[in-house]
């Protein structure tokens, strides 16, 4: 059984001008220790996953359909407060902006100590060694002195491991992982990356590694999803969808990657724009920008197809 | 630290020294000194003495400076109206608008900051809304006119609580008079302070609504949130004191709102302080007590801002770090 | 155009808010009220000859003894109180508009001075408004009043003591106005198009009227609404206090000022009814403010 189960989940925004559906009956799985990558453009939808999943959805957006399992019970239907004692305790978060995700006026000791006292019975002395432990962890130098220190005498990369030890330290079976380095200097990126994967290797942790780097997935993740206009185009083992995508979605966002291999004189890129959200395409999403469309796909929204190693929602591959 | 008060004290000086002169200005040019010494009938020779004895022959800086002097040692010459040392007017005056003003802006405070509170929190509910409506109606509403229909409720038609005047006060430490110590003191003091109140209790709770509702935007909130901590520690934890911090310098920068305000409650009520004294004595011009008055005020609120100032310091972490 | 407009999110935001659409009905009313006072009121307050002092004191339409002629009352010199508030708000708006007009003016001219040269020009000026600030508009206002009346000749104080306050007001509010758009026009002058309008060589002045002044629009509606209600307050205030306008031409505050003499002797309607006209309309004038401020602002939605 995986240890997160997200099937048919849709996300619909009240608005004005109509009922928006940002997500469409997007369907995955994350086993427990694997790391799945989420990738795509901006407004996919990756980022609305993240936040339906631990109910953490901006009014007035709002789950609309599906079911979401950790560990085999329901999720998306809790009431508020068995769903905050998840939060943190079994599924934990990181999010992109480690300038503005702490809290400035608390030292981080306090934050991680009142995180861990949260959700396990510990006194003040034992959480603060915990708490130090983690700092370690993380790669923090000298951590029992800057345990007492406030964010903004760290650096923005240090912040971001202080962030990852508050979304770990009371050890969850999953981290969402939310673009936790875009906002970082490309030579942190790394390093980030290493230590994320690190921890979460060493206590058994899934991730689910939201982000609209590729380079960042195919060195990290075990499996990928990538999302379309708010629905999975295509989710496979990593090396699969890099080499040999089944949608073509996919395959134009890795040709569109400059190789240092080989010259070209234009950098191929995928025509239009992926559609808005009140302005969706009848049939498959895609097909407008499609260079392979036929008939049905102007007709039937497709569904997750097996295409090979990876499954693709494609009419491509309809017949086996 | 200390350098921060050094550094707002320097800053204060250039304010007061120029406030001074528009004081002085006021004092030699507007206001006529010699007719209201001189009287009807006087003959050139006794102008010109007087206004050798006044020194009203001196340049200008000279008379400033005279001016500056007598300022320091308290000595603001003598008011048009009343033929008595301004200075000792305003100190027969300061502890009835000092009193009106603390239990003003204490009412304000002990109400408005839990409404401001609950309403960011529970934006919708309809105790919410009511309060919302309510603040609505306070910033409409000049304090005067709240003031006579609160006497025309209470005083008229009531009759429960006096409608003016202060009431038979105890004197203490052999200069100041109080109103707290007497059942009649405090009767009268309640109408004035809700009067007075009121305008800064809606502010006060509109302001704090408004930053708790920004501040529960933030990333720092959904971080918190995401991390499984309870709705207390978020409200009443981080939110709240993040909310305070920005909301306190702003708090007591409207306490001066609240001296200023005191004006026109005192004149509804006739309440012998400061600020009826003003407006006395701005209606016949009696310009010493305008330029004393303009003095004092610039100080309170310099001194206002340098204790909002070190009050800011010493609760944001990040200005403590020194440069 | 207009079709566009009316679809707008602003205009949809409007017609769907009752309390916007109640708020603006009600300024709509007592501001044609005032405006139309000389034609549809039904007495004029200020003609001596048609005043008669049997018709004083008398009590507004729901108390025994009064009549329709007078629907509101009466004051002490049979004066209508109706007609008198009609009259009235004619004054108290016309000062309120007048003075709040200024205090944009003045405010608008030297944020956009202070925003967009900055340095000394900028620490200096806003160090004034900061410093005016500080202390309370009405003082400000009661003072200049003072200043300026105690400095005028005898003979010319009532003649131009309407222009006093309204100067005094309008001096008392600039600051709110200024800093606003002094913080809008440093936001706009860093972006990149008033950059390029630079490197081409557009004068300052040009950059500053047309670029960056249509972006600062926005706050300034909202702070001029609330201004208005301020600075309606304000003059009302100063009336009470018997430093405001003559009483040749009272407004609201005048009104009430001479009615609170009979408060205690049972004639309340005198001062109550200019007191909740004033109140109506600063309400509504506040309700528009607020919801400007919320259809203005796109993180709200």
């Amino acid at each position: 059984m995986p240890l997160l189960d997200v099937r048919d989940l849709t996300v619909e925004f009240p608005t004005r001008r109509g009922l928006l559906r940002a997500l469409d009956r997007v369907s995955f799985g994350i086993d427990a220790g694997e790391v799945l990558g989420v990738v795509g453009e901006s407004g996919a939808g990756k980022s609305l996953t993240g936040a339906a999943i631990v109910g953490l959805l901006e009014r007035p957006g709002r789950i609309a359909g599906g079911e979401i399992r950790l560990e085999g019970q329901r999720i998306d239907n809790l009431a508020p407060e068995p769903l905050r004692r998840i939060r943190g305790r079994r599924i934990g978060m990181i999010f992109q902006d480690p300038l503005t995700t702490l809290n400035p006026l608390y030292t981080i000791g306090r934050q991680l100590v009142e995180t861990m006292q949260t959700h396990a019975r510990l006194t003040d002395a034992e959480a603060r060694r915990m708490a130090i432990g983690w700092l370690d962890r993380v790669g923090i130098p000298a951590a029992a002195q800057r345990i007492d220190a406030y964010p903004h005498e760290f650096s923005g990369g240090q912040r971001q491991r202080v962030v990852i030890a508050l979304a770990l330290c009371a050890e969850p079976a999953l981290v969402i992982a939310d673009e936790p380095t875009t906002a970082l200097d490309v030579s942190i990126q790394a390093q980030i990356i290493t230590l994320l994967k690190g921890l979460t290797r060493d206590h058994g942790t899934a991730v689910m590694l939201i982000t609209h780097d590729m380079g960042v997935i195919a060195e990290t993740a075990d499996r990928v999803a990538v999302m379309y206009a708010g629905r999975v185009a295509e989710i496979g083992p990593v090396a699969a969808v890099i080499r040999h995508p089944a949608h073509p979605y996919t395959d134009g966002l890795m040709a569109s990657i400059p190789s240092l291999e080989h010259r070209v004189n234009r950098l191929r890129q995928i025509d239009g724009a992926m559609p808005r959200l009140d302005a969706f395409p009848a049939g498959c999403r895609f097909h407008p920008r499609c260079p392979r469309v036929f008939g049905r796909c102007t007709e039937d929204p497709p569904e997750l197809i097996p295409a090979g190693p990876t499954q693709a929602a494609c009419w491509l591959h309809a017949d086996g | 630290m200390f350098g921060v008060i050094g550094s707002r004290i320097l800053q204060a000086i250039p304010v007061l020294l120029v406030v001074g002169i528009i004081a002085f200005a006021l004092f030699a040019y507007v206001g006529d000194p010699l007719a209201s010494m001189l009287g009807q009938d006087y003959t050139e020779a006794q102008r010109a003495a007087l206004i050798k004895q006044l020194g009203l022959d001196q340049p200008f800086f000279v008379q400033y400076g005279h001016f500056l002097w007598l300022a320091l040692h308290g000595n603001f010459g003598n008011s048009y109206r009343l033929a008595q040392p301004v200075s000792s007017l305003i100190a027969e005056r300061l502890p009835a608008t000092l009193e009106l003003a603390i239990t003003a802006s204490v009412l304000a405070l002990v109400i408005g900051v839990p409404m401001g509170v609950y309403t960011g929190i529970h934006r919708n509910t309809p105790l919410s809304r009511l309060f919302m409506m309510l603040s609505l109606v306070g910033v409409s509403l000049p304090t005067f006119l709240l003031g006579i229909l609160l006497i025309l409720l209470f005083s008229v038609w009531l009759g429960w609580l006096p409608s003016f005047g202060r009431g038979p006060v105890v004197h203490l430490g052999g200069w100041w008079t109080t109103g707290f110590t007497s059942w009649t003191g405090l009767k009268s003091l309640i109408l004035p302070s809700i009067t007075l109140g009121l305008f800064q209790m809606t502010l006060i709770m509109r302001l704090v609504r408004a930053e708790m509702l920004e501040v529960l935007r933030t990333d720092y909130i959904k971080f918190a949130r995401a991390r499984g901590l309870t709705s207390r520690s978020i409200h009443f934890g981080h939110a709240l004191k993040n909310t305070l911090v920005p909301v306190i310098t702003i708090i007591g920068l409207q306490f001066g709102g609240i001296v200023g305000f005191s004006l026109v409650t005192e004149t509804v009520f006739q309440w012998p302080g400061l600020g009826l004294l003003l407006v006395q004595s701005v209606a016949v011009a009696d310009v010493p007590v305008m330029s004393a008055y303009l003095m004092l005020i610039a100080l309170v609120f310099l001194l206002i801002n340098l204790i909002v100032d070190l009050l800011y310091h010493a609760v944001d972490p990040r200005l403590r770090i020194g440069r | 155009m207009l079709a566009r407009a009316w679809n707008s999110d602003i205009a949809y935001s409007f017609r769907t808010s009752p309390v916007a659409l109640i708020s603006a009905g009600i300024a709509l009313i007592l501001i044609l009220a005032a405006v139309l006072a000389p034609l549809i009121a039904p007495h004029d307050p200020m003609d001596v000859a048609s005043l008669s002092l049997m018709d004083s004191f008398k009590p507004p339409i729901f108390l025994p003894d009064a009549d329709w002629s007078n629907p509101l009352g009466t004051d002490n010199q049979g004066r209508d109180v109706l007609s008198a508030i009609m009259y009235g708000m004619r004054i108290s708006l016309l000062v309120g508009f007048l003075s709040v007009l200024l205090a944009i003016v003045v405010g608008i001219a030297f944020g956009l001075l202070a925003g967009y040269a900055g340095g000394v020009v900028d620490t200096l000026l806003m160090r004034i408004a900061d410093v005016q600030l500080t202390f309370p508009s009405i003082l400000t206002a009661l003072l200049v009043d003072g200043v300026i009346s105690a400095a005028l000749p005898r003979t010319m104080r009532e003649a131009l003591q309407i222009y006093v306050i309204i100067f005094a007001i309008g001096i008392a509010l600039w600051p709110n106005f200024a800093r606003t758009v002094r913080g809008s026009t440093l936001v706009e002058r860093n972006k990149d198009y008033v950059m390029a309008a630079r490197v081409i060589g557009v004068p300052s002045w040009r950059i500053m009227l047309s670029h960056v002044l249509p972006n600062v629009i926005g706050p300034v509606m909202v702070i001029g609404t609330l201004g208005l209600g301020l600075a309606i307050i304000a003059e009302a205030t100063l009336s009470f206090l018997g430093v405001g306008l003559p009483s040749t031409e009272p407004s609201l505050g005048t009104l009430i000022r001479f009615g609170n003499d009979f408060l205690f002797s049972g004639q309340w309607w005198v001062s109550v009814f200019p007191g909740i006209t004033l109140i109506l309309m600063v309400l509504a004038i506040n309700l528009l403010g607020d919801w400007l401020r919320d259809a203005l602002n796109p993180r709200l939605r």
